[in-house]
């Protein structure tokens, strides 16, 4: 697809108007609050959007998704407190290294399919974590702080917060811009075929192992970019945040509520969980309620809604495939 | 002249039953082959091997010159080799489209999407897809996903197409288009190694005829001599003079 026509869809400005919003709307008044609450759900739409390029595009469940945020986190605090280096070099280089590892667990772990490969991905990041936990310059199980001076740079604790937010904002509308480009991509029939049917795409002359490896090391460039920005921010980070199976089972939920291999509906389920999880978690049940909320929703959704609420709205309304993809 | 394709002493083996043991022949450019056998014969497994799904246990296959024996399905089609499958495989939440534009772009011209839509759409018009081209494959019947398999196998543009059971299960309208079909790609230039169980149809097809019996090849030749010949008629009958081919077949 060229860029003239991909302008003429609706989809690219439906993402542009949502990136807006989100930069927008916590500034009137100096929102903190909102801003905060913006700020979560932009790292779940992170995760999910760049989750459903392996789940939703080439149905493969990776289980362990959250890794390339953590490793990604890890490594830009530790380069700017250990190396002083400045957020945003840290930051993407974290993102470049973690694409290159996953390239190779990728290689490495897509000869496997179905419930073996969704093992080996929690492998993986059990794999890292211990690794993590066992390396001492990365602070082993305790971790690493950063001290206040690492917000020098950025204008002081209070700038430096709105910084980081207009950054996973960005990072946020660059996963969704990545996801349509995909969507529509000869690289993205390629990763839809293998997710119908590897056997037939392979037939087909699909290049089955160089595309899904390509599809797995793509998916953790922006995570690993968003958790840098993340664990900057909190300045603190510990194996037992980065590597926590918790978030990456909620961004397989958000997938799936919003609808597996459509741009949109990963970004859509995952705002509409993170809303419903911070009220959960608002109302003081029990810990972890949202959880228990999370389990029967996606027990729901694959039994009930397989295509999420997209493919429940595609299906009762099929003009709207050509609106919302 | 150098065959298209040249299969020589082809083997492979399932436990204790050799599914395909020593299988020799050719086809040549431009020919329409037939590849028969009572059901169990080995014809679905020497497809497998000829397009690389299964590895050959001995034997030796040439394409267009080069030897692509054990070679990788992918790179088999990308040298302009083909085929369906007995058992339809269609991509089956993607549209009618979406499924003939995979084979298009990953096929032999390895085209980009928007050359891919266009080739697509032509092969989609030539099987009778046109109208059917936005619905999802799961949606056709029987007869239009088996329309959907030679037309995804096709817009790979391949110089020999392999088809497995493309008339199985369809109504003597959708067989006599089928076959018409068949003949057109032949016109185009294209040479068809073809499984069939219909005898009428293959009889009528057929340049040559390949049959097959437990592995091996039992007979070759002309339809008429084929259908003439007593050890292919007791391999499907069991019994020549209760058979009455002739009056069933060609």
């Amino acid at each position: 697809m060229r860029p003239a026509e991909a302008l003429r869809r609706p989809t690219p400005w439906l993402i542009a108007a949502v990136v807006l919003a989100f930069a927008l709307v916590p500034l009137r008044g100096n929102n903190v609050g909102l801003r905060e609450e913006l700020l979560l759900a932009a790292v779940y739409v992170i995760l999910a959007t760049n989750l459903n390029v392996v789940l939703g595009y080439a149905g493969y469940v990776n289980f362990g998704n959250v890794v390339f945020f953590g490793l990604g986190g890890y490594l830009c605090v530790w380069l700017v407190s250990d190396h002083a280096w400045p957020l945003l070099a840290a930051a993407l280089s974290a993102g470049v290294f973690v694409s290159i590892v996953a390239l190779g667990f990728g290689l490495g772990i897509l000869r496997l399919r179905g419930a073996y490969f969704a093992l080996a991905t929690i492998g993986v990041n059990e794999g890292v974590k211990a690794f993590t936990a066992n390396f001492p310059p990365w602070g082993g199980s305790t971790g690493i702080y950063l001290s206040i001076a690492a917000y020098g740079p950025l204008g002081g604790p209070a700038n430096a917060l709105w910084t980081i937010y207009f950054l996973l904002v960005a990072v946020m509308g660059l996963s969704l811009a990545l996801s349509y480009a995909i969507r529509n991509s000869k690289f993205g029939l390629g990763l839809r075929a293998i997710g119908q049917n590897e056997d037939a795409a392979v037939v087909l002359g699909v290049p089955t192992r160089r595309y899904k490896a390509a599809a797995y090391s793509v998916s953790a460039f922006l995570p690993a970019v968003a958790g840098a920005l993340f664990f900057f921010k909190s300045a603190f980070i510990q194996p037992d945040d980065a590597y926590d199976l918790v978030l990456s089972t909620e961004a397989i939920v958000a997938v799936m509520l919003g609808g597996q291999g459509t741009v949109i509906g990963p970004a859509l389920g995952a705002f509409l969980y993170e809303e419903l999880r911070s009220t959960l978690l608002t109302t003081q049940a029990f810990s972890n309620f949202q959880l228990v909320i999370a389990g029967l929703l996606l027990l729901i959704i694959v039994q009930f809604v397989p295509g999420g609420l997209m493919g429940w709205i595609h299906r009762r309304w099929p003009r709207m495939k050509r609106v919302l993809e | 002249m150098m065959p298209l394709l040249d299969v020589h002493e082809l083997g492979k083996r399932f436990g204790g039953v050799e599914a395909v043991a020593g299988l020799t022949f050719a086809v040549g450019e431009g020919e329409i082959v037939g590849l028969i056998g009572p059901n169990g014969a080995g014809k679905s497994t020497a497809f497998d091997l000829i397009n690389g799904v299964r590895l050959p246990d001995r034997g030796r296959i040439v394409f267009r010159g080069d030897d692509i024996t054990g070679m990788d399905p992918r790179y088999v089609v990308r040298r302009g080799l083909a085929r369906t499958h007995q058992i339809v495989q269609p991509l089956a939440t993607m549209s009618v489209l979406e499924n003939c534009m995979v084979g298009a772009c990953f096929g032999r011209a390895d085209l980009p999407l928007r050359a891919a839509e266009s080739i697509a759409r032509e092969t989609a018009d030539l099987v009778g897809l046109a109208d059917r081209l936005a619905e999802p494959a799961s949606q056709l019947t029987i007869a239009g996903k088996k329309r959907l398999e030679l037309a995804r196998a096709l817009c790979a543009q391949p110089s020999l197409l392999l088809l497995d059971e493309v008339l199985a299960g369809l109504n003597p309208t959708e067989i006599r288009r089928m076959i018409d079909v068949v003949r057109t790609l032949r016109d185009r230039g294209i040479s068809i190694l073809m499984i069939e169980h219909l005898m009428q149809a293959i009889m009528g097809l057929s340049d040559r005829i390949v049959v097959l019996s437990s592995g091996r090849k039992l007979a070759e030749g002309t339809p008429a001599d084929v259908a003439a010949n007593p050890a292919v008629i007791e391999a499907y009958l069991g019994n020549a003079s209760l058979a009455g081919f002739e009056s069933t077949g060609a």
